[in-house]
């Protein structure tokens, strides 16, 4: 069976799996940033949080993604569909970038402009909302990008465990030594990943501050 | 000079320091038992070396940082008993490295504590146009971004932007300090001349003495986090305190060095 009759015949079936992986990467990673990037303004206002903080993160990244899955399939309500356990395994994977970066994009922001900022009485508030979240945003952005791109690796994996996803036909490929169907999920799934890489980078620049000098 | 709400307690002090230290978290101290008051409408330059503490000394009026024993009044009220936000937006803060936000227009960052204050957009637009001409800008500067101006263009934007709220007192951290000589001499001669128009109480650092001759009321020379003197530039150069004297010196040194070749 070669490559474009497999994929014309279950063309459905594709498009079902891709909507799903979409479904899986997009929540997760919204949930990383709900989490993830209050995290990161957070460390930059208690520097006593900023190593706890990485440092928990960094270990989360370090966990093999089959057993990070395993760990969390006790845990209640999560553990009962595949499907939320995948999301809230992609979700911790991808709080490191996000965390990070924002971090990183908040601390970089001129000195200068930040004081200038103070002593012209902006409260706290206003300092981050005015000042810092917009001149960190394309460093923010780079964390999304990254994030979005690992997860939409991640989550082929996911499949392993019945989450759905692209992933499904990967294995399925594997399983029957038949490189067509294996293609069929991963030519997506890199689409989706180029994409996503793409459509972020641009974001990245335009989002990206006029140099002061 | 007209309706100063500083002009209702001419006599009374702006700002004033009484005993004031500021000691680091690991116990150094940066300034001690500081005292000095300064007048309304007067401008009083700050002046010594690095280190010296006058930046520090600076940051305690608009409490970027806290002092740590003694007293320290804003028109009379001790900075403690200040709301801080209120206290900054009462006070203008024009520093070397200006600051300006690199994602905002000169006219956004000319009005910001205006926007922040919630001014109407036309009392707003007024303003900015104002003040352009009131620092020497064109009005098609307005829309262009920080890093589209020169350097003397920028400090222009900051000074326009440390006056918007039409603060009575200005706190100037070396605000000339990154300009070239003659550029540096145009804003000084502006800058005198916008402070005799607008009668505001300033506070001026500098460890430049010919800045410190040329723009202060009265110099107060600190060293160590020490006030060393407080005089008027005549008495400034005259004095026989020997730190003074050295100061003085050091200047006159390096101004006949570069007048030799």
């Amino acid at each position: 069976m070669n490559f474009l009759s497999f994929v014309t015949r279950n063309r459905l079936e594709i498009a079902t799996l891709t909507l799903e992986h979409l479904w899986i990467v997009g929540l997760s990673t919204l949930l990383a940033m709900v989490v993830g990037i209050p995290a990161g303004i957070l460390i930059t206002r208690k520097p006593s949080l900023h190593k706890p903080v990485i440092a928990a993160a960094n270990i989360i990244q370090t966990v093999p993604s089959l057993a990070l899955f395993g760990f969390l399939l006790p845990a209640p309500w999560i553990g009962e569909r595949a499907e939320r356990l995948a999301i809230l395994a992609l979700m911790l994977y991808a709080l490191l970038p996000l965390i990070r970066n924002t971090y990183v994009g908040i601390t970089s922001v001129d000195r200068a402009t930040v004081e200038a900022a103070r002593g012209m009485g902006l409260t706290d508030w206003q300092l981050l909302c005015k000042v810092e979240l917009p001149l960190a945003a394309s460093v923010i952005l780079a964390g999304i990008r990254v994030a979005l791109v690992i997860s939409i690796g991640l989550a082929t994996i996911a499949a392993a465990i019945g989450a759905g996803g692209l992933g499904e036909l990967i294995f399925r490929g594997l399983a029957m030594v038949n490189n067509a169907v294996i293609l069929a999920g991963a030519i997506p799934a890199a689409a989706m990943a180029l994409l996503a890489d793409t459509v972020l980078g641009w974001l990245e620049k335009r989002f990206a501050p006029q140099r002061t000098a | 000079m007209m309706s100063e709400p500083s002009d209702m307690a001419s006599s009374a002090p702006t700002v004033e320091f009484s005993n004031v230290s500021f000691v680091l978290p690991d116990g150094r101290p940066i300034l001690q038992d500081l005292s000095f008051a300064v007048q309304p409408g007067e401008i009083l330059v700050l002046l010594g070396r690095s280190g010296s503490g006058k930046t520090t000394a600076l940051k305690l009026i608009n409490r970027l940082l806290e002092f740590s024993t003694g007293q320290l009044r804003v028109e009379g009220r001790s900075t403690n008993d200040w709301n801080p936000i209120e206290l900054r937006r009462h006070i203008g803060y024009a520093i070397q490295d200006v600051g300006l936000f690199p994602h905002y227009t000169v006219a956004r960052n000319i009005a910001l504590v205006p926007s922040i204050e919630n001014w109407p957009k036309q009392k707003t637009e007024a303003r900015v146009e104002e003040l352009l001409r009131l620092v020497g800008l064109p009005r098609e500067i307005a829309s262009r971004y920080p890093h589209q101006l020169s350097g003397g263009q920028r400090q222009r934007v900051g000074v326009a932007r440390a006056l918007a709220a039409d603060p009575p007192i200005l706190l100037m951290d070396e605000p000339f300090g990154a300009l070239d000589p003659l550029t540096r001499a145009d804003l000084q001669r502006e800058f005198l001349s916008l402070q005799q128009q607008l009668g505001k109480t300033v506070l001026f650092v500098t460890h430049d003495l010919h800045e410190a001759l040329r723009l202060g009321t009265r110099i107060a020379l600190l060293e160590a986090g020490r006030l060393i003197s407080l005089s008027s530039g005549e008495e400034f150069l005259s004095s026989p305190e020997p730190l003074v004297k050295k100061y003085v010196e050091a200047f006159a040194t390096s101004d006949r060095q570069r007048e030799k070749p």
